[in-house]
């Protein structure tokens, strides 16, 4: 973490809560500008609130949490994908336009210009070529790939990504990294929640470790210790027991996949192990 | 009898046919687009609710302004709107999903208004109520179909954009946009608006019928929105076109004559459709089978 004078996101003891049982502790820090960070943690650690807050979807119930020089437009951010229709009549080049927004806003039409952006966004994603097809007829692996087509049309400053390599094939993953680093280096801000540690020792500089509060933040070596993956698992089997966190609105149904990879990193580990364990069971210990 | 007795001379010879038939081309023009959305943001109950909902209003105004359509028409929006505002409101404040709050909120809402009628008028003013006369429209129904076409036209051209997004990927207009709470309440406005010019002609039971059937049909034919809309604004009216004709001829009420035949047509496009219909799902899994 790097001084606060040169921040694109400065977090200050905020906490955000649902129905007053707090999904994010007192978490203070900040994103330098120009970093590249994954967020990690056990199920429910609050990533994808931390992640909600940044956008301003969530207000935080204390604390602050406030984009230095990124206005509300600047920020990108790709949800977990559950709320978008995809069977609805669009069209993949007309889903990239989409990230023209800031640019078109309710009623300006897409100018040329605006139109070989989109076209080399999807170049970019490797779709040349399906400027035409509708989004129902894609894969989930090449629908993913347009939402990071719309992204790179966005252009922002700041890029936050939630679980954006949740349901890709290895194939995609490997290249949807690859663009999230290039970001990086073309001077932007990105943060993304993970749950391949694998992934994140490889291409992450930092990492922030959730379990509601912060466990350990800073560069990815020194936050992915042993000792600190430790910790947060003990602090997730205080509250995975109570099911009450779960009625929370717009927590998800219980997912095996960041459990599992959290735990591979004692020893078993290696590969995408997302078909190991089926969540239900007790955390191994 | 020949084509130009059977087609066109009910149009010739009878005002009130050609002011049925003008009316059906303005409902069709506002109500293809709003049905058409309300299919693809799987709110079509929600229009079904919301018909229903206009009933007490209408019989409100009924009661205090006799068989005025200004009057009517002014408590039906009124009743529709606060049903909407209210299931809104109830969404957003309790567990309870909007779908749930809404069928509560118009169930309550057409108890009320049936109750009212029985109250204070006779079965037949219920009937013209609940399944109106489109034959018996005038001057002043047409202006405030028209206006109504009007306004939803030009308010879902200033919408549209935002309005699609919201239907397609609403996660990502809250982030880039914070208006969405605004293009919903105009959509819900417009979607009443439409209910209430639909049903002096058709009444609060069938006006929703040449909303969604259309909109519904359209989806067997064409496969990009903005033809959606053009489809079933097309499909409004022909089947407003051929239920006049058939409620002529055969002397029936017009309202349901013009619904069912929306109703065959989303049948036959169900069955025979070029896209997605039972006929070419059974093509395509031959094909497969091969």
């Amino acid at each position: 973490m790097s001084g606060r004078s040169d921040s694109a996101f400065v977090l200050d003891n905020v906490t955000f809560a649902y129905d007053r049982h707090p999904a994010v502790r007192h978490l203070s820090g900040a994103f330098a500008r120009g970093s590249l960070t994954a967020i990690v943690g056990p199920n429910g650690s609050g990533k994808t609130t931390l992640v909600k807050g940044m956008v301003g979807l969530l207000r935080p119930v204390d604390g602050s949490i406030q984009p230095r020089g990124v206005v509300r437009g600047g920020i990108a951010y790709l949800p977990q994908n559950a709320e978008i229709d995809r069977r609805f009549p669009i069209s993949v080049i007309q889903t990239v336009l989409l990230g023209h927004w800031r640019r078109m806003g309710w009623a300006r039409g897409a100018t040329q210009k605006l139109r070989d952006g989109a076209q080399q966004a999807l170049a970019a994603v490797g779709l040349e070529g399906f400027e035409r097809r509708p989004i129902e007829t894609l894969s989930d692996g090449q629908f993913q790939r347009v939402l990071f087509a719309r992204l790179i049309a966005q252009d922002a400053e700041l890029i936050l990504l939630d679980e954006p390599l949740a349901a890709v094939d290895w194939r995609t993953s490997e290249d949807l990294l690859s663009l999230i680093v290039s970001w990086q280096q073309e001077g932007r801000t990105v943060a993304a929640v993970l749950h391949d540690l694998d992934q994140v020792r490889a291409y992450f500089s930092e990492t922030l470790l959730l379990a509601r509060e912060c466990v350990a933040w800073g560069p990815t070596r020194e936050v992915l210790m042993p000792q600190n993956l430790r910790r947060a698992r003990r602090m997730s089997e205080t509250w995975s027991g109570d099911r009450q966190n779960d009625r929370r609105p717009g927590a998800g149904p219980f997912r095996p996949a960041s459990r599992s990879s959290l735990l591979s990193i004692n020893g078993e580990n290696n590969g995408p192990s997302r078909q190991a364990g089926d969540g239900s069971h007790p955390p191994l210990s | 009898m020949t084509l130009y007795d059977l087609v066109l001379a009910p149009f010739a010879e009878f005002g009130f046919m050609r002011r049925a038939l003008v009316g059906c081309l303005a409902l069709a023009l506002g109500g293809g687009p709003i049905g058409t959305f309300l299919v693809i943001r799987r709110m079509s109950l929600m229009g079904d609710a919301l018909s229903h909902a206009v009933l007490p209003g209408a019989a409100l105004g009924f009661i205090f302004g006799g068989l005025s359509l200004p009057a009517m028409s002014l408590g039906g929006a009124g009743a529709g709107l606060m049903v909407a505002l209210l299931s809104g409101l109830v969404a957003r404040l309790t567990p309870l999903r909007e779908d749930a709050s809404f069928a509560a909120f118009y169930l309550i809402s057409l108890a009320l208004g049936v109750l009212l009628i029985s109250i204070h008028g006779s079965n037949v003013d219920l009937l013209h109520l609940l399944f109106g006369s489109i034959l018996a429209i005038d001057d002043t129904a047409l202006l405030l179909i028209g206006a109504v076409a009007t306004t939803s036209v030009l308010s879902l051209a200033a919408i549209w954009r935002p309005l699609v997004i919201e239907c397609f990927d609403p996660g990502f207009l809250r982030a880039v946009d914070g208006r969405g709470g605004v293009v919903h309440t105009v959509f819900l406005v417009l979607v009443v608006l439409n209910l209430v010019a639909g049903f002096q002609a058709l009444g609060t039971l069938m006006a929703v019928g040449l909303m969604m059937l259309p909109a519904a049909t359209a989806r067997f034919w064409v496969r990009e929105l903005s033809s959606l809309c053009a489809a079933s604004s097309t499909l409004a009216l022909v089947s407003g076109f051929l239920g006049l004709l058939l409620s002529y001829h055969l002397d029936l009420p017009s309202g349901p004559s013009i619904v069912l035949v929306a109703g065959v047509a989303y049948l036959a496009s169900v069955l025979f459709g070029p896209r997605d219909s039972l006929r070419t799902l059974r093509l395509r899994h031959r094909q497969s089978a091969a």
